[in-house]
């Protein structure tokens, strides 16, 4: 199967920049904006959003890594999955808004337990959900307020994402 | 009833005919006269029937996992006609009825002669002598006395055992075990039971009871044997003891020619037995010692043990392997095969000693006109893997599972009475008996 | 690894994954939430042939973070002492829908005998067989020394070039091999010191330095002391003369401690002989890792749980 460049470097940093809009669209005034990266890409994507929203309305923004491993429900048919760390913000996230950032919205059961995870670390005003890309064949009734591409694939397809600091390059193909 | 062996190859030499009329060899050579039966034994090799001076029969008491009958069997599966049955039995063999009834049942049996032990010491206790005289005098006929399975670890009630048995003109087989050095011992102690945390069972323990033995014996001048010797320590303490003239012999296993601690690795107690497998330094020195005659004899010592005893953790596990039907196969493999012995040393090493040391008639002059007819005939070209299905007994706990081993044990003829035909044991029944 | 059995031929990348997910657990325990969903569904079992409650509770609170259901069965009184063997015994348990099977038991290789003699088809976690190994032990010990030397650098970290000293019963101590094997894994260098009656004769080829008396082994330059708990039968059986002679030459006394760095620590896997095997003093002080090996000892076994549960999948 041949392979596509679905967005290439300087496609990824305008749809970043208009989610990053989008975002300040959204709050309205509020500045109770936690971003949580679902690693390993969610996270660099997740800084660069936040650094976005910064330079368009400047405001703190609340940063952290939000590692879902634990609470994936297929743990038992897949070989041992390692861990890392989560970290949230001191002040926690009661009452915040929180971001969650991924690459590629798929089945949804990421964000499903990403959102398990979020119950147990506190209880946010609100939990939006921020991706690069949507890539259909939904399984759980989840779905994403900021999307960079949708992108229709067929379900043997394969949608990676690169970006500089993991892989040395950024664009988003298809395979 | 007659019986023509045609073609062997008599202890690994000369081919010949062999000719058996009743319970007599009445004929050695080139032989023109017929007979009921007629073996062809082209390719095969005609050894004396086997004598094992080792053997746990288990019976009385231990029934579950072998009888008198089940362990006859076994043996002449195994190329026997004659085995020592030790005396740990439960009653103890340590009086005249045990042993005669021991000796009963081994001729209602038919399959071989069974010679049972006598114990040294009251139920084993290690303190109090056995009624030594009276099993002698029994119908039994004792010659071979052992606490096998204990040691006798008292050095004044080994001296006066010895000499009390020398009154008799018996022999005591030694069950070489300090039981202060070896408390609780699992496996052999080494680098191995260092890692996997068992009990170590040191060699020093069977070489300082066998270096106080034998100098009883020489201050007694009483004869001593050694049973299951298996460490590299133990031939050099022989040996020594046999230059300096002491009426000693001993005794080899089959297992403690072949296999190595390395075996308890995965704690399976299959492997766990008493001697312990040792050292593969070990292994080859046992080897050596039998080849050179430091070792007089392989005996088996058949443990047969059921499979609670050996389907759990290697401390709950009992010690002991079944050896009856492989040991003419281990032997062949660990000694001929390798040029250490010749098939006539095998005779030597499992006929004539083992029943010379036990006092058992008929095998001193081997496959001549004129002995008893026990007769086992090996075809050593046979190959093929080891498995449970070769065993006849009632226990299955054998270590060699899976070892491709030479030799096929095709005939067995005691006193005259086929007991093993054409690989499988003869069902006797009424018509038993051999006289 | 389907499991864990021994720490023996542990390869490093594996036994530093383990301390990371160790590290994250720890951090679980230490919010407000200190459960995980991980477990769910799946049955614990608890089988403890030998008094342990510190243990036992272990792995209790770390199977019930991960939100398991957890069974315990104990031998006292239990139809054990009437004469059920292991085999039957986890055979039921497992009838009664174990899917973890944690095992204390007093003759060693008796985990691997469950785990390979094919009588169940659960995970097998080794909590202790007689004088073999206690690897959870020897990942929380592994973990408790990762963490006080690197704190928060500690990820992805192995223990190269650390110095350890083992001090004690080696010959007796299932938490002494277990130990041994995860350190020179991590690439620790350890040296042991006992009287040579507590020493396993053939230790030759083991990878640690032998010494004889605790005083050798102890310089600025050794970064844990690991003291093992002598028992007291040992006195009886002539291994050494008496505990004024042990504590003489093998005990962790204040005065040892001032022989050692500043930063080197005291570690011990309890219940501790205090007076014995180390003075109360050096128990109590901070260089003590006593209460943090308790600590981690959760975590370390919502770590081992964690691994297991996707492997066996073959």
């Amino acid at each position: 199967m041949a392979s596509k460049v679905v967005l290439s470097g300087p496609d990824i940093e305008r749809a970043l920049k208009r989610i990053a809009h989008e975002i300040v669209e959204s709050q309205r005034g509020r500045h109770d904006l936690v971003f949580l990266g679902i690693p390993t890409r969610g996270v660099i994507l997740s800084n660069r959003l936040a650094e976005l929203v910064n330079s368009i309305e400047p405001q703190t923004i609340e940063r952290g890594v939000l590692d879902v491993t634990m609470y994936r429900d297929d743990l038992r048919t897949k070989s041992t999955r390692a861990t890392t760390p989560t970290t949230i913000p001191a002040s926690g996230i009661d009452g915040k808004t929180v971001v969650l950032v991924d690459d590629v919205l798929y089945s949804g059961r990421t964000i499903r337990a990403a959102l398990d995870a979020i119950t147990a670390l506190g209880r946010p005003q609100a939990v939006r959900l921020a991706v690069l890309v949507d890539r259909g064949h939904r399984e759980l009734p989840i779905r994403a307020d900021f999307v960079g591409k949708n992108l229709p694939s067929a379900v043997d397809e394969r949608v990676y994402v690169q970006l500089d600091e993991t892989d040395g390059d950024e664009m988003v193909g298809i395979r | 009833m007659s019986i023509l062996i045609k073609g062997a190859t008599i202890m690994g030499h000369t081919t010949a005919d062999i000719l058996i009329d009743g319970n007599r060899i009445i004929e050695v050579g080139a032989v023109s006269a017929t007979a009921d039966t007629v073996i062809d034994a082209t390719g095969l090799v005609a050894l004396p029937g086997l004598v094992d001076l080792h053997t746990h029969l288990r019976e009385p008491g231990g029934e579950g996992a072998e009888t008198i009958l089940t362990g006859s069997r076994a043996a002449a599966a195994g190329g026997f006609t004659a085995v020592h049955a030790m005396a740990n039995t439960n009653p103890v063999a340590d009086n005249a009825n045990v042993v005669e009834y021991v000796h009963r049942r081994g001729i209602e049996a038919g399959y071989v002669e069974v010679r049972p032990v006598g114990s040294v010491t009251m139920g084993l206790d290690g303190q109090t002598l056995s009624d030594i005289g009276a099993m002698a005098n029994s119908e039994a006929r004792v010659t071979v006395f052992s606490d096998d399975g204990k040691c006798v670890g008292d050095s004044l009630l080994m001296r006066r055992a010895l000499e009390y048995v020398a009154t008799f003109g018996g022999v005591i087989a030694q069950h070489a075990q300090d039981p202060r050095l070896t408390e609780n011992a699992q496996m052999n102690e080494g680098a191995l039971s260092a890692e996997l945390g068992l009990a170590g069972w040191p060699s020093v323990a069977e070489e300082a009871i066998i270096a106080r033995d034998v100098l009883l014996a020489e201050y007694t001048g009483a004869r001593l044997h050694i049973c299951h010797l298996s460490t590299a320590g133990s031939v050099d303490v022989i040996r020594w003891a046999k230059k300096r003239g002491i009426a000693v012999t001993a005794e080899a296993t089959p297992h403690h020619l072949l296999l190595t601690d390395e075996l308890a690795r995965d704690y399976n107690p299959l492997f766990k037995v008493n001697p312990p497998l040792r050292t593969e330094a070990d292994v080859l020195a046992v080897r050596e010692g039998v080849a050179d005659g430091t070792i007089d004899i392989i005996a088996t010592d058949h443990a047969p043990h059921g499979s609670a005893s050996k389907d759990c953790t290697w401390a709950d596990g009992a010690f002991g392997m079944v050896g009856l039907e492989s040991a003419l196969s281990i032997v062949q493999h660990t000694l001929v095969d390798t040029g250490l012995i010749g098939w006539d040393d095998v005779a030597r090493i499992m006929s004539v000693n083992p029943a010379r040391i036990g006092s058992v008639d008929g095998y001193e002059n081997p496959l001549s006109v004129g002995s008893l007819a026990n007769i086992t005939l090996v075809d050593p070209a046979a190959q093929s893997e080891w498995a449970t299905d070769n065993l006849v007994g009632r226990s299955t706990n054998t270590p060699f599972t899976g070892i491709s081993l030479p030799g096929r044990v095709v005939h067995t003829i005691f006193r005259g009475t086929p007991t093993v035909r054409d690989g499988s044991v003869v069902e006797l029944s009424q018509a038993g008996h051999a006289s | 690894m389907k499991h864990f059995i021994s720490t023996h031929s542990i390869a490093r990348v594996t036994a530093v994954q383990l301390l990371d997910t160790t590290a994250d657990m720890a951090d679980v325990r230490q919010r407000d939430v200190k459960k995980l969903p991980t477990l769910r569904g799946k049955t614990v079992a608890n089988v403890f042939f030998e008094d342990s409650t510190r243990t036992r509770l272990s792995f209790e609170a770390a199977a019930l973070a991960l939100s398991a259901d957890v069974s315990t069965f104990t031998a006292k009184g239990s139809s054990v002492s009437k004469g059920e063997s292991l085999k039957d015994t986890v055979q039921t348990l497992e009838s009664m829908g174990a899917d973890f099977i944690v095992l204390r038991h007093f003759d060693s290789g008796a985990a691997a005998t469950v785990a390979t003699s094919g009588w169940v088809d659960a995970h097998v976690i080794n909590a202790g067989d007689g004088t073999h190994e206690h690897p959870t032990q020897a990942l929380l010990d592994a973990y408790t020394l990762r963490h006080r030397m690197f704190g928060l650098e500690a990820r992805g970290r192995d223990l190269s070039g650390v110095r350890v000293v083992i001090v004690g019963d080696i010959l007796h101590s299932r938490v002494a091999r277990s130990n041994i094997w995860m350190l020179s894994a991590l690439g620790a260098q350890v040296t042991i010191a006992a009287p040579r009656t507590l020493l396993p004769r053939d230790i030759a080829l083991w990878p640690v330095t032998v010494v004889e008396t605790l005083d050798a082994a102890l310089d600025a330059g050794v970064d844990a002391v690991m003291t093992l708990r002598i028992q007291k039968e040992r006195m009886n059986d002539a291994f050494f003369p008496g505990a004024a002679e042990y504590t003489r030459f093998w005990g962790m006394t204040a005065q040892r401690l001032s022989q050692v760095g500043s930063h080197t620590v005291v570690m011990h896997p309890g219940p501790m002989n205090r007076g014995l095997e180390i003075a109360g003093s050096v128990a109590d002080s901070e260089r003590s890792t006593v209460r943090e090996q308790v600590t981690n000892g959760v975590a370390a076994r919502m770590a081992v749980l964690y691994t297991l549960l996707g492997e066996g999948q073959e």
